[in-house]
């Protein structure tokens, strides 16, 4: 629908509303992501900061400089959030010690080609933030899988502010020393090299449930975006449909493979807290937009991300695979929509009216 | 049932509608205030759904309070009375209740401020009554349904008789926030709503009544329950507050469990759903001949400076209520009815009519702003449909004029209650879309009814000028064959007969000189 409703449009019941808008929903998605991205700042230092600020500020241009081309109200829109929180939350999947070019790229692709391009906020097909993601995975697979391991702030050798300018701005200094497969990475390498993972385990970089152990702000604090995601479902923001059906849809999986042939199939905890599982179930899965209507819908779609996400992580080319499988289930939403629809109060589910007798049951 | 179905059910349990705040007290705790007679009442002539009722008094008639002002007219109509004793001083057109702001034919009454009621007739024992007659002493009374669709009552009675009615339902809910007007009649009337409820009983044959109150009003479920305490087929049953609790279909399905089937009624299930307010007026009609001449009406919203339930008389100015109850701030908005599905008013210059329920003035921060935005797909409005349509995809439908794509989801389905528009975070007036898009259709049906019509009209005429041409052609070969018979006959004739010819040109002669 159009966002533009001509003015001094009649004023119609309901005289009462409940309050919500657009604006309040998406300042509390962001304030769930924030003891995790804080935590994030602290676990890689300065770059991950200043990484983090260059892809919301170019997510912002994005979108403004599509609003003025479209000469929609600037501001109003800016101000929603959405714009904001899609930056945020691209920003949280790319390697913390990326480069400002990484990170200004994605933004502007993630507001400008993949939200705007389709006509706005409520208009993408397709999540923007990881639609940004799989371009710049496909485009420049080099930096975006250089993962560091953590270096706090405050510990020694942990860069400080400006030299973690200069590793945003100019790249990163005697890569060797702090670059560190992740677990996901490790484990397909070590399987394409022709050995087993039990094998492979013993060179593995640890599961830290605290994040102490390479990867993206999303991943490394994964407990923290669990805890956001669930103060959310209580929030009444997102429902637990999507959620528990993604968790489910690679848990399953996971533990069978792990059940029948360990050396072959990672474990369900590894599978959980590694890559974007989490704060794709939470955060990126969950967005209105590109997700079903209705709540059947949303598991059907959960489960399908999850799934897919385990088929991609142990058949596919890729370690990682969540962002590949929400955009595969953002491009069934609509089919999801048309399947799944709610009984309408005196039909049955095809939409025929019910029989009284059947109506008397 | 399904395995699946089920498996679904339990993970996905059934919900519906809004929970607004209710904001009823502290309107609801006042005592019920009369308004001081105006000087001048305005009774429009329609307040009810149907045709309007026919003036049957004079300009400058003197009429008493209760004495009919205008007969019900056609099948669906219901009568006026005259709200208090006085002069008729005009018979024309005023501002209707209706955000429009239109004017509606009245009948205006110079208040002779004796308020007296012309002579009741003699109380009758309405059990003593045939059925039929107290439908009949009802519709003469004028009483409509007061729970806001002011259908005439006396037609639904009737149509009890007819549907083999078995359960009479009590819709007590008043599930829109602010009013109060039921709660307060149910706490001070609640005798008297009884016993219209076993007048309906015995006029609909159904035999046993449900009365739903939504629980958020324990004092008006304590009263009601003592006064129904002797009678067994009257139950009262507390009902969870939930808006819209008052639609007549859901009310019926949170009381027996069943589900009235789309493009159904109630009394397809043997159920009949009244109004408390309704009862209390069958009451008033029947035991004192009163007709329905005042009502309660709620009068709450932050802007005003006392508010609560003031018993009005019907064609009292908006106004002159305003002008009782006081306002603290000028109001940012006038409603009546709830501010779910009420309408807004123009000015304050529209008479209370019988289905009023309440009027509201609404400060600026109690009106919802409309400031839409586009919509982000939240689905809030999906799990808020009471009737579990899909308003996002409607209203999407709407916006690029797809009717039919939105009739598709549902659209006729749709019962205007506003959840939808409550709860959209982006503010998307939905159900506005929604009544355009009902209005544009009924007008496309009503302009297709004429187009074929004319159309039949049309072919109809084509036919007949073919038929005509036809006939006339036949005729025209017909003569033509009659004549060729003719001549032939006439050859074969003048041959024979010379002495034919001779006397029939004397004959002509003869002719020429009578010319």
């Amino acid at each position: 629908m159009s966002a533009a409703l001509p003015p001094g449009i009649p004023v119609a019941a309901p005289h009462a509303h409940a309050g919500g808008s657009v604006r309040r929903v998406m300042a509390k998605v962001m304030l769930a992501l924030l003891p995790a991205t804080l935590y994030g700042f602290w676990l890689y230092g300065w770059p991950a900061f200043h990484l983090f600020m260059f892809t919301i500020m170019f997510a912002l241009c994005g979108e403004a400089f599509a609003l003025r081309l479209m000469r929609r109200p600037v501001a109003p829109m800016l101000l929603d959030g959405s714009a904001l929180l899609t930056g945020w939350l691209l920003a949280l999947s790319l390697p913390p010690w990326a480069p400002w070019w990484i990170g200004a790229l994605g933004g502007l692709f993630a507001t400008l080609v993949a939200k705007q391009l389709f006509g706005g906020l409520g208009h993408n097909l397709f999540n923007p933030a990881m639609i940004a993601r799989v371009a710049l995975l496909i485009s420049f697979p080099v930096p975006m899988t250089l993962w560091v391991a953590p270096l706090p702030l405050g510990s020694v050798g942990a860069p400080d502010f400006v030299a973690g300018l200069q590793i945003t701005l100019a790249g990163i200094p005697q890569l060797d020393a702090v670059t560190s497969a992740t677990l996901l990475g490790h484990a397909k390498t070590e399987l394409s090299r022709g050995i087993d993972l039990l094998h492979a385990a013993a060179n593995a970089p640890a599961l830290s449930y605290i994040g102490d152990r390479a990867g993206s702000l999303g991943e490394t604090a994964a407990l923290l975006i669990a805890g956001g995601g669930i103060a959310l479902i209580f929030m009444g923001v997102i429902s637990w449909h999507i959620p528990f059906a993604m968790l489910a849809g690679i848990a399953l999986p996971a533990f069978i493979g792990h059940a029948i042939e360990p050396a072959r199939y990672l474990d369900v905890a590894t599978h959980l807290l590694s890559g974007a599982v989490l704060l794709g179930a939470f955060f990126i899965a969950t967005d209105y937009v590109t997700s079903p209507n209705t709540r059947r819908g949303q598991l059907v779609f959960g489960a399908g991300c999850g799934l897919l996400t385990w088929l991609i992580r142990t058949y596919g080319g890729y370690p990682e695979g969540v962002a590949f499988a929400v955009l595969l289930m953002n491009a069934l939403t609509p089919a999801i929509d048309r399947l799944v629809k709610p009984r309408i109060y005196g039909r049955d589910r095809k939409g025929k009216p019910r029989e009284p007798a059947a109506a008397k049951t | 049932m399904g395995l699946i179905e089920k498996v679904f059910s339990l993970l996905e349990p059934a919900h519906w509608g809004v929970h607004p705040a209710d904001r009823k007290r502290p309107a609801a705790d006042v005592p019920v205030r009369g308004l001081p007679l105006p000087a001048r009442l305005y009774v429009p002539l329609q307040q009810h759904i149907g045709a309007a009722a026919r003036p049957v008094v004079l300009f400058g008639q003197t009429v008493l309070k209760g004495q009919l002002l205008a007969e019900a007219q056609g099948a669906t109509s219901a009568a006026v009375h005259a709200p208090t004793s006085g002069i008729v001083s005009a018979i024309g057109d005023i501002s209707a209740p209706h955000p429009s702001g239109l004017s509606f034919p009245a009948v205006t009454i110079e208040a002779d401020g004796d308020d007296r009621w012309a002579d009741a007739g003699i109380a009758v024992d309405p059990f003593g009554l045939p059925p039929q007659e107290v439908a009949t002493r009802v519709a003469a009374a004028g009483v409509v349904g007061l729970g806001g669709a002011t259908f005439p009552s006396a037609l639904k009675l009737g149509l009890g008789l007819r549907a083999k009615i078995h359960t009479l339902i009590i819709n007590g809910g008043e599930c829109e926030p602010y009013l109060s007007c039921d709660d307060r009649l149910m706490r001070d009337a609640p005798d008297e709503i009884v016993d219209g409820i076993r007048i309906m009983l015995h006029a609909t044959g159904a035999t046993k009544a449900l009365v739903g109150i939504e629980d958020n009003k324990p004092e008006a479920i304590a009263a009601m329950t003592a006064a129904a305490r002797d009678f067994p087929a009257i139950r009262i049953a507390s009902v969870p507050a939930r808006y819209p609790m008052g639609s007549e279909k859901h009310l019926f399905s949170a009381l027996t469990g069943q589900e009235v089937p789309a493009d159904g009624r109630t009394t397809d299930l043997g159920a009949l759903v009244h109004n408390v307010g309704t009862a209390w007026a069958v009451h008033e009609a029947l035991r004192q001949g009163r007709p329905l001449v005042e009502r309660i009406v709620t009068l709450n919203g932050g802007a005003i400076d006392m508010p609560g339930n003031i018993r009005v008389p019907v064609g009292a100015l908006v106004a002159d209520v305003l002008a009782f109850v006081g306002l603290k701030t000028e109001p940012a908005r006038l409603v009546m009815g709830g501010p779910m599905m009420g309408n807004r008013l123009p000015h304050a210059r529209v008479p209370v009519v019988k289905g009023t329920s309440g009027i509201l003035a609404l400060t600026a921060n109690e009106a919802a702003q409309l400031d839409p935005g586009p919509c982000i797909r939240c689905s809030s409005c999906v799990r808020a449909c009471p009737v579990g349509l899909l308003p996002l995809e409607m209203s999407a439908r709407i916006g690029i004029d797809d009717l039919n794509g939105a009739v598709a989801f549902g659209l006729k389905d749709c019962i205007a209650c506003g959840c939808c528009s409550f709860v959209c975070p982006s503010r998307i007036p939905l159900v506005h879309y929604f009544n355009h898009a009902k209005g544009e259709l009924a007008a496309q049906g009503r302009a297709q009814l004429r187009n074929e019509s004319a159309k039949r009209l049309a072919a109809a005429r084509i036919e007949r000028l073919a038929r005509d041409t036809q006939e006339k052609a036949a005729a025209a070969a017909r003569r033509k064959a009659e004549r060729a018979a003719q001549k032939a006959a006439e050859k074969a004739a003048a041959g024979t007969t010379a002495a034919g010819a001779a006397a029939e040109a004397a004959q002509q002669a003869s002719k020429e000189v009578v010319a």
